[in-house]
């Protein structure tokens, strides 16, 4: 129940946010992509780092290492690119719609315990994932103009994909 | 003088099998196997080059599973006949599939 609604919350502040974006006026600039693409990964990360220290599930524990590891991967090669370009990430509204959102999931995900954790941490991963995979589709890839920063978006399309069916793997599992 | 003349040719026949396998490439970039799909023999070894800064498994449902690291490599020596699929644990959309005749 409250999943569905946490996850609503946060689609509904995402694409509130994103939807002016969308506008060919007011397509993200680089600055704000870098920062939005940042943030999306931080917020995965902290995540992770919770359901480390939360979950005694293997399975679970397994699959948040994974997602830590992988998404300061992509951070680290989103900063060393945005260093080279010497872009310096900028914050906008969709940066902190997305920081808003998350600290609430990860405020209602801190009161849960054992197997309740578990579900809501999984399930709210595989909706994560599909909406920063749809927001990379129709907003954020497209409005790159950088080439190297399209690139990077392009391959942490492709990640966060693989991490979405990974996610549904673990769903399926905890059934 | 008869011992001596059969150990080169037991020697030879003993090495014949690994000297004869060969050891397939696949690159892994920007999570794609490629090539995909490759054709081996049993005995023959497949080495994956990771280029990503992901860490990559190769992996058969009840079969291998093979830990690629982060800008490393990993391999598996082939020894059963059969065509297999593999996939990436961590990243289930990257597949690759493997043909070994016996």
């Amino acid at each position: 129940m409250f999943m569905r609604s946490s996850t609503a919350a946060l689609a509904a502040l995402f694409f509130a946010s994103t939807a002016p974006l969308a506008q060919a006026a007011e397509k993200p600039t680089d600055p704000q992509i870098a920062h939005i693409a940042y943030t999306a990964d931080t917020i995965d990360i902290e995540a992770a780092k919770l359901a480390i220290k939360k979950s005694k599930n293997k399975e679970v524990v397994d699959f948040a290492k994974d997602m830590e590891r992988d998404h300061e991967a992509v951070n680290k090669q989103a900063l060393d690119l945005v260093k080279k370009l010497k872009v310096t990430p900028e914050d906008n509204d969709t940066s902190k719609a997305l920081a808003k959102a998350a600290k609430e999931e990860r405020a209602k995900l801190a009161k849960l315990k054992g197997a309740d954790f578990d579900k809501a941490y999984i399930e709210n991963e595989v909706a994560y994932h599909k909406q920063v995979n749809g927001a990379l589709e129709t907003l954020l890839i497209p409005s790159a103009s950088n080439a190297e920063l399209k690139s990077l978006l392009e391959t942490g399309l492709k990640i966060f994909q693989g991490h979405e069916q990974h996610a549904e793997h673990v769903a399926g599992m905890l059934k | 003088m008869r011992p001596l003349l059969l150990a080169p040719a037991l020697a030879l026949a003993l090495g014949a099998s690994p000297a004869l396998a060969a050891t397939i490439e696949v690159t892994i970039d920007k999570l794609v196997f490629s090539p995909a799909n490759v054709q081996a023999k049993v005995g023959d070894t497949i080495e994956w080059t990771n280029k990503d800064v992901l860490a990559h498994t190769a992996t058969v449902k009840g079969g291998w599973d093979v830990m690629i690291p982060a800008k490393s490599t990993g391999k598996v020596t082939l020894k059963a006949a059969g065509a297999v699929d593999y996939f990436c644990r961590f990243h289930p959309n990257m597949k690759g599939h493997v043909e070994v005749a016996p």
